[in-house]
């Protein structure tokens, strides 16, 4: 499949750009992102992720799929080390951002900045909804009202929620339905110029309308970011994702072309699972 | 049947704490305001005038400091025990056994300890600062186990969200944790404000009954080291003198209305505080 080329999309370190090819992306013929590599997870006594080794193509949407308790979920929560906060949470193995690992060097902070993550439930903080997108891009330094306004405008504007908003920026967020609630956490995410984001089955506590405009935004957004999604529903893995990953059981079963792996699974487990006999 | 009784069980409930509050707070007026007259008001208190004056500024000052000294050491301890300790560690369950042990300790007790450390050992005799520090130890587990209650009901995923923009642990605590746990953490502090404000014994000890307002004027900051005898105290002293019960009811109206403002007072500074941050 063709990765998306866009120098432009990256102005923010042009020079690390070239140098951060990962030479197993290039070796594959896609150019990723991030990618994880020999992966093992622990909680505790319990290993919740075997061996996971998978790349995240640049600019395009990843779905990772499969059934309650299969560590799509946890997988994601390692891309940013969210899984920090979990007390007896081990980690081996390689994850990389640009061929950078990021349990190495990279501060947690910046690794966050860069790789944003959207939640299941909308978690929009009780504050008013131009605080909420600009507590990001605050947060990093950048304190000017000139400019935070114009972030805040872009990020909502990204987030295709701006004309719902624009007239009640300084009313507290609370006060937004779900779904524009799950909106400006995009918004927000996106306030800090993130370059991958992370979508926990974010569109799993919505109506089905909501569900379809996030639905769309996402598909929008995989040309300016690099997105990767847990989903429990397959259709939506089908609408929105090029590249698909099956987990079960804490084992990635099968990865790849999000057609193919739905059309003509390699794994017999795989066919089982898309066909809808379990999970 | 039985939800008809259990609904008047409940309405009888309200109904008799109603009352209860209504009776005291009617007896307290119909007793105290016919008498309160000017001279109550005077700024120098004599035997004579009773004043209560000098005794109302001691209350703010004392409960200021009090509340200076304890809020800040409760919520930050507070703080460390919900955000950086391990729930499971034995040192935060220590900890918390105490604070309980010590919110259930009668206020006489603290009185001693003051009467014996902050007094005796440190020679601070009966002052301002013995009476404010004893009262600080006293309200501390009570500013401490209710904002530590107010943290753990923030939700979890405020802070997921912060830490997920990048912002790290103290910014995440101070921007998203800690205005959504305000109220709850004024609550606390408004129920030790009550405690200060109404507090006799631990005071008696510690304060000592001289009706007069610290000298600032002359010892600058050295008369928070004065005797000082707030309202609760001077009610007390009135009424065991049961020389002047008409004057002792009308300190109690004055008291009631302190405690009022002062419970206004907090909520408003809430409000201000969670809208600027």
């Amino acid at each position: 499949m063709d990765a998306v080329t866009a120098p432009e999309k990256r102005i923010m370190e042009p020079e690390k750009e070239q140098s951060m090819q990962s030479a197993r992306a290039e070796a594959a013929g896609a150019e990723a992102k991030m990618g994880v590599e020999g992966l093992d997870l622990y909680y505790g006594e319990f290993h919740a992720l075997k061996d996971v080794t998978l790349d995240f193509p640049k600019n395009e949407v990843t779905a990772l799929i499969g059934p309650s308790g299969c560590g799509k979920s946890t997988l994601l929560k390692t891309l940013n080390r969210m899984n920090d906060l979990v007390d007896g949470c081990r980690v081996d193995g390689c994850v990389s951002l640009d061929g950078d690992d990021i349990y190495g060097g990279l501060p947690v902070n910046d690794l966050r900045r860069r790789v944003g993550m959207v939640f299941q439930q909308p978690n929009p903080f009780p504050m008013s909804i131009y605080d909420n997108i600009a507590f990001g891009p605050r947060t990093h330094g950048i304190k000017g009202k000139e400019e935070l306004d114009v972030i805040v405008e872009q990020s909502l504007r990204d987030a295709a929620i701006w004309d719902e908003v624009k007239d009640r920026l300084k009313k507290c967020a609370l006060g937004l339905s779900g779904g524009q609630q799950q909106r400006l956490c995009i918004a927000r995410a996106l306030a800090v110029q993130p370059e991958v984001l992370l979508l926990d089955e974010s569109t799993s506590a919505l109506d089905p309308i909501s569900t379809a405009k996030i639905e769309g935004l996402v598909t929008e957004l995989a040309s300016k970011y690099t997105v990767i999604m847990v989903t429990h529903n397959m259709l939506q893995a089908i609408r929105v994702s090029t590249k698909t990953a099956f987990f079960l059981l804490g084992e990635m079963v099968e990865a790849g072309d999000t057609d193919a792996l739905f059309t003509h699974p390699k794994d017999s487990r795989t066919a089982d699972y898309v066909s809808g006999r379990f999970g | 049947m039985t939800s008809k009784i259990l609904r008047a069980l409940v309405y009888v409930g309200a109904i008799l704490t109603a009352l209860v509050l209504a009776g005291i707070v009617g007896y307290i007026l119909i007793n105290g305001i016919p008498h309160l007259k000017p001279s109550l008001f005077e700024w120098t208190y004599t035997s004579e005038n009773v004043s209560l004056m000098p005794a109302l500024v001691d209350t703010i000052l004392m409960a200021l400091l009090a509340l200076a000294l304890s809020v800040p050491t409760g919520v930050g301890a507070a703080i460390y025990l919900v955000e950086y300790a391990r729930s499971s560690s034995r040192f935060v369950r220590a900890v918390r056994m105490t604070a309980e042990t010590l919110q259930g300790i009668p206020s006489i007790i603290y009185g001693l300890f003051g009467l014996l450390f902050f007094t005796t050992m440190l020679g601070w005799g009966l002052s301002l600062m013995s009476g404010a520090c004893t009262l600080a130890i006293m309200v501390l587990p009570v500013v401490m186990r209710t904002t530590e209650e107010a943290l753990l009901a923030v939700p979890e995923s405020y802070k997921q969200g912060g830490f997920a923009l990048g912002a790290g642990h103290v910014r995440t605590i101070f921007r998203c944790v800690l205005p959504s746990a305000l109220p709850g953490i004024v609550g606390g502090v408004l129920l030790a404000l009550g405690r200060c404000v109404g507090e006799v014994a631990a005071l008696l000890f510690t304060a000592g009954t001289v009706a007069q307002i610290p000298d600032f004027g002359g010892q600058g900051i050295f008369a928070i080291f004065d005797s000082c005898r707030t309202l609760a105290v001077h009610m007390y002293v009135l009424a065991s003198e049961g020389l002047h019960m008409d004057e002792t009811y009308a300190t109690a109206v004055v008291l009631l209305i302190l405690i009022v403002i002062l419970n206004m007072g907090a909520n408003f500074a809430a409000k201000r505080l969670k809208r600027g941050m």
